[in-house]
């Protein structure tokens, strides 16, 4: 019954032929720099004119070459995007470095 | 009985009707579809204003300073406060504030002031642990939490699901088996702080309802003082069965305003659009489906107000409040399904409020005591009497 609480899929390079490549569908994605450490966790919501994709082009656009990203394409992207910041929380200690320059409301999870 | 609102209450109408017109609608066209929080800061001037409109805590019973309105003039109210996007399961994104849980009215004056007190103020929030994995609807048999006598106290072992905020909040109700011989009459309720050892909140559970998740919760050797126990031992199923009575004429009249934003949102299209040459409002298909709305509002309203005032006046109402929820949750179903056939293809998008409704609204079928349950509650009452 469980779902995967973590995201926990390949890395891919974070440029701007991935970043085109990708749907434009609702969902969350992660943010790495080279050695795999989450910068940021983030959500394309309804908002996002082509959902991933320009979520993507844009962290691509503000962050340059160098990064590496993953990306859940999910209709429930804002439980899913609180899901991911709780869990990141509980398993590091603290947030993603660019999450905690603006947190937002979050509760405590214990996940097993 | 006469459910026109009075000159008084009809004003207190239309002073929320405009505050959701003018101060929440036009917030929530900035904010994600699904949102459920306000920004903080439009938070704080709102709730000043609801204060300004002596409106606040508009729950809170009188003696612990609420604004003193009866439970009609509520479920007017509530009618009025829900008729937005995040309406439903937000209304007015809480900014006419909140009563709590209503069982910790029956809490002694210690557990008052650690728990009532500051949760009227604002300062803690608290979740309901009723809900467990082996069920929900039958929490006599269901409840397979235990709470065994330890040490001048009770630790308590099992599992809770469906629960929200319990993340969040500061502490929280929770009801486990006492003495496993008893069945309903075995089962305590505990107020459980967020920070005691042995509980956690172990997982986010996902739904329909993509604005906000539930959690599921574990209890491991999770230790709590006789002080944490609220009323009496083995009596809680009571604690738990009256607030769920008293919760379903409040939850139908959420259905009622969502569907009446629905039905007038239709209402507006219909008139509007034109296919083939004709407006929708002059097609019988789009006629009737309005009219069919029309009669599960003023069916849901009619019931909902009726268990309201039985409440009021004091009078048996656990029929009535059944009656209300079971119509007010399958009508405003349909209402809202409804409408967005009418909107066409429009009414599918995150655009529009409707695809939100449809998913929350679905939810109420099911959430305080499902369709199916409420019918068992009518029906046993009704034998009951005729038994009698």
């Amino acid at each position: 019954m469980s779902l995967r609480p973590r995201l926990d899929k390949p890395w891919q390079p974070l440029t701007a032929e991935t970043a085109q490549r990708l749907p434009g569908q609702l969902g969350v994605y992660q943010v790495a720099d080279a050695e795999g450490t989450v910068l940021f966790i983030g959500q394309a919501g309804a908002r996002s004119p082509f959902g991933l994709r320009s979520e993507l082009q844009r962290e691509h656009r503000e962050r340059g070459d160098g990064c590496q990203f993953r990306v859940e394409v999910n209709q429930q992207y804002r439980t899913r995007w609180f899901e991911l910041l709780m869990v990141h929380s509980a398993d590091h200690g603290s947030l993603p470095r660019d999450n905690a320059k603006n947190p937002p409301p979050l509760g405590r999870l214990s996940p097993s | 009985m006469d459910f026109e609102p009075s000159a008084e209450q009809q004003m207190l109408i239309d002073q929320v009707r405009r505050f959701v017109r003018e101060e929440i609608i036009p917030l929530e066209a900035r904010l994600d579809p699904d949102a459920s929080e306000l920004d903080p800061a439009d938070h704080a001037r709102l709730v000043e204003k609801t204060k300004a409109m002596g409106l606040f805590g508009i729950d809170i019973p009188k003696e612990y300073g609420g604004p003193d309105i009866d439970i009609v003039t509520r479920v007017l109210l509530a009618i009025e406060m829900a008729q937005h996007r995040a309406g439903l399961y937000v209304p007015c994104y809480g900014t006419f504030g909140g009563a709590g849980l209503a069982q910790i009215f029956e809490a002694n004056d210690d557990q008052k002031e650690r728990y009532l007190y500051p949760t009227l103020r604002g300062e803690k929030k608290a979740f309901f642990g009723l809900t467990e994995p082996s069920g929900g609807s039958d929490p006599a048999r269901a409840i397979q939490t235990k709470a065994e006598r330890k040490d001048n106290g009770w630790v308590l072992n099992g599992a809770k699901i469906f629960i929200s905020n319990a993340d969040r909040a500061q502490y929280g109700i929770v009801f486990a088996r006492t003495d496993a011989s008893k069945g309903r009459a075995g089962i305590t309720c505990f107020i459980i702080d967020s920070d005691t050892p042995g509980f956690h909140v172990r997982r986010v559970v996902h739904t329909l309802r993509s604005s906000h998740y539930a959690t599921e919760l574990e209890f491991k050797d999770c230790w709590v003082s006789d002080h944490q126990v609220l009323g009496e031992v083995n009596k809680g199923f009571a604690v738990a069965n009256d607030r769920l009575t008293r919760q379903r004429i409040p939850y139908a009249a959420g259905c009622i305003g969502v569907a009446i934003a629905a039905h007038e949102m239709a209402i507006e299209w219909a008139k509007m659009r034109t296919t083939f040459g004709e407006k929708l409002a002059n097609r019988q298909a789009v006629q009737w489906m309005l009219v069919d709305n029309e009669i599960d509002i003023r069916t849901a309203r009619h019931f909902t107000l009726e268990a309201a005032e039985k409440a009021r006046r004091g009078l048996p109402f656990k029929i009535e409040a059944s009656i209300a929820k079971l119509i007010a949750s399958e009508g405003g179903g349909r209402v809202v399904d409804r409408s967005m056939q009418i909107h066409g293809g429009m009414g599918m998008t995150k655009d529009l409020p409707l695809e939100r409704w449809y998913r929350e609204m679905r939810i109420r079928r099911v959430g305080e005591g499902p369709s199916e349950v409420q019918r068992m509650v009518i029906a046993r009452e009704i034998l009951g009497s005729n038994l009698r």
